[in-house]
């Protein structure tokens, strides 16, 4: 067993956590953030994805211990005070989700992306979302919603 | 996922120690590799031994006319380096295409490297510009260390410190990824290095390996031309359900055309 203080959305937590518990587990069945998904096990899918240090990485991909120390955000801590974060409401907008199990680890990798590149291109949209899988919106309305989340994030 | 213990090393000399004195320890870089592997059980280490963020495998410069890339450099920071673009741009661009942006934002050049995965790209850009990896005791020249299949050099308990890259006069990179995971199907690096035109292969066979006719070919004439009729025999190279060899030959012969035509358009 190991110590970790993992700051999540902005609230610290401690805990004593098995040397080999994942992230996401931890996300999941510690704190009970459960807008973070598993949809894989050979770390394709992006589902997982959240943010550590204010990077996009996969968190069924990285043990709880490699976050000691660090500041995490998930889907959870996106919307501030009961109102929607852009990249959420052009999602709903633009209907960039159906089954909605890709959409917390889409809207994670996107935010990431819009970070780097607040303005991308579709090529640049197809390459930056490479780590996510969606089986069911065939992506156009995806990349609908990545290019207005760059213009309410004021990207253009 | 089987237990094991978890050390965060505080220093690479530390690091060392701790893997001399413990045979069954494996250190832990990005982890892009080694946790999937660890997930699916194919691996049962007793301790892992976290290099990730260590301060002397960090940095990226030019010294002596060589591009240094540190063990710890993420592939995004490759990707996205200033230093990289200017002094190796092929370089950059391939760190770029590596997985996706998450496994970036973790994967190391040093794990890339140690792992030697038959169908990573880092690999075909050290064995092109002949570059040499640098441990804590020696240095290691690319065509020595890469040995085949997920097998290099490295004793079990050395460690990745950098990879000093020579910089080539011109140099591209073309791969044809897998649709799903993003790894080489077939990535074919060309280097004009100043001691002559090299060629390395990933993706296509075993392990990373240079392809000497096209070498000898381009060293005449560094255009696509030069490569027409030039085929990789298809025996020996790699089969799955993704590709037959036959396929893998041909795709190794279009990305190296791919890739002259980078150089010779610059
Ligand atoms: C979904 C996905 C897609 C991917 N796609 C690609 C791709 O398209 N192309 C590609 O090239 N790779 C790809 N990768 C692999 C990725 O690039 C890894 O980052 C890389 O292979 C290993 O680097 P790491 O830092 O994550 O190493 P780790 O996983 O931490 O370690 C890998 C191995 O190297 C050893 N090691 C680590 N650092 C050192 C060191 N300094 N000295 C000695 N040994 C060391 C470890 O003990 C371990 O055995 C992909 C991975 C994933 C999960
Ligand atoms: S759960 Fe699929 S990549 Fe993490
Ligand atoms: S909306 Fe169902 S997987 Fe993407």
């Amino acid at each position: 067993m190991a110590k970790v203080e993992i700051t999540v959305n902005g609230v610290k937590h401690a805990r004593e956590v098995e040397d080999r518990a994942l992230l996401a587990n931890f996300l999941r069945d510690e704190l009970g953030l459960t807008g973070t998904h598993i949809g894989c096990d050979t770390s394709q899918c992006g589902c997982c994805t959240v943010h550590v240090n204010g990077q996009a990485v996969k968190s069924c991909s990285m043990l709880a211990v490699q976050a000691n120390g660090a500041e995490v955000v998930t889907i959870e801590g996106m919307a501030k005070n009961g109102a929607l974060h852009p990249i959420q409401q052009a999602f709903t907008e633009c209907h960039g989700l159906q089954c909605g199990f890709c959409t917390p680890g889409m809207i994670m990798a996107v935010a990431g992306l819009l970070k780097d590149n607040p303005n991308p291109t579709d090529e640049e949209i197809y390459h930056g979302l490479e780590g996510n899988l969606c089986r069911c919106t065939g992506y156009i309305n995806i990349v609908k919603a990545v290019k207005r989340s760059a213009e309410l994030l004021g990207g253009k | 996922m089987y237990q094991f213990h978890y050390v965060k090393a505080k220093s690479l000399q530390e690091a060392g120690e701790f893997l001399a004195a413990h045979p069954d320890a494996k250190l832990l870089a990005g982890g892009m590799t080694l946790i999937p592997t660890l997930k699916a059980r194919l691996a049962q280490p007793s301790h892992l031994v976290d290099v990730g963020g260590l301060a002397e495998l960090a940095g990226i410069e030019v010294k002596d006319g060589k591009l240094r890339v540190g063990a710890g450099a993420r592939h995004r920071e490759v990707a996205m380096s200033a230093v990289v673009r200017k002094a190796i741009p092929a370089l950059a661009e391939l760190a770029g295409v590596i997985g996706d942006p998450q496994v970036r934002n973790l994967g190391t050049m040093g794990g890339s490297v140690a792992n030697n995965d038959p169908a990573a790209d880092y690999p075909a850009a050290v064995l092109a510009l002949g570059a040499t990896v640098v441990t804590m005791r020696r240095e290691i020249p690319a065509d020595d260390f890469f040995q085949g299949m997920f097998a290099t050099a490295l004793e079990p308990d050395e460690i990745v410190v950098r990879v000093v890259f020579p910089v080539p006069k011109r140099a591209a990179y073309a791969k044809f990824p897998h649709p799903a995971s993003g790894y080489a199907m077939a990535g074919v690096f060309v280097a004009e290095n100043a001691d002559g035109v090299r060629v390395a292969v990933t993706g296509a066979g075993p392990g990373v390996f240079r392809w000497q006719e096209a070498e000898a070919a381009l060293g005449k004439n560094l255009s696509p031309a030069a490569l027409e009729g030039l085929t990789v025999e298809a025996e020996g190279l790699n089969e799955d359900m993704h590709a037959t060899r036959e396929y893998r030959a041909n795709l190794v012969a279009v990305m190296a055309k791919r890739a002259v035509a980078k150089i010779a358009g610059k």
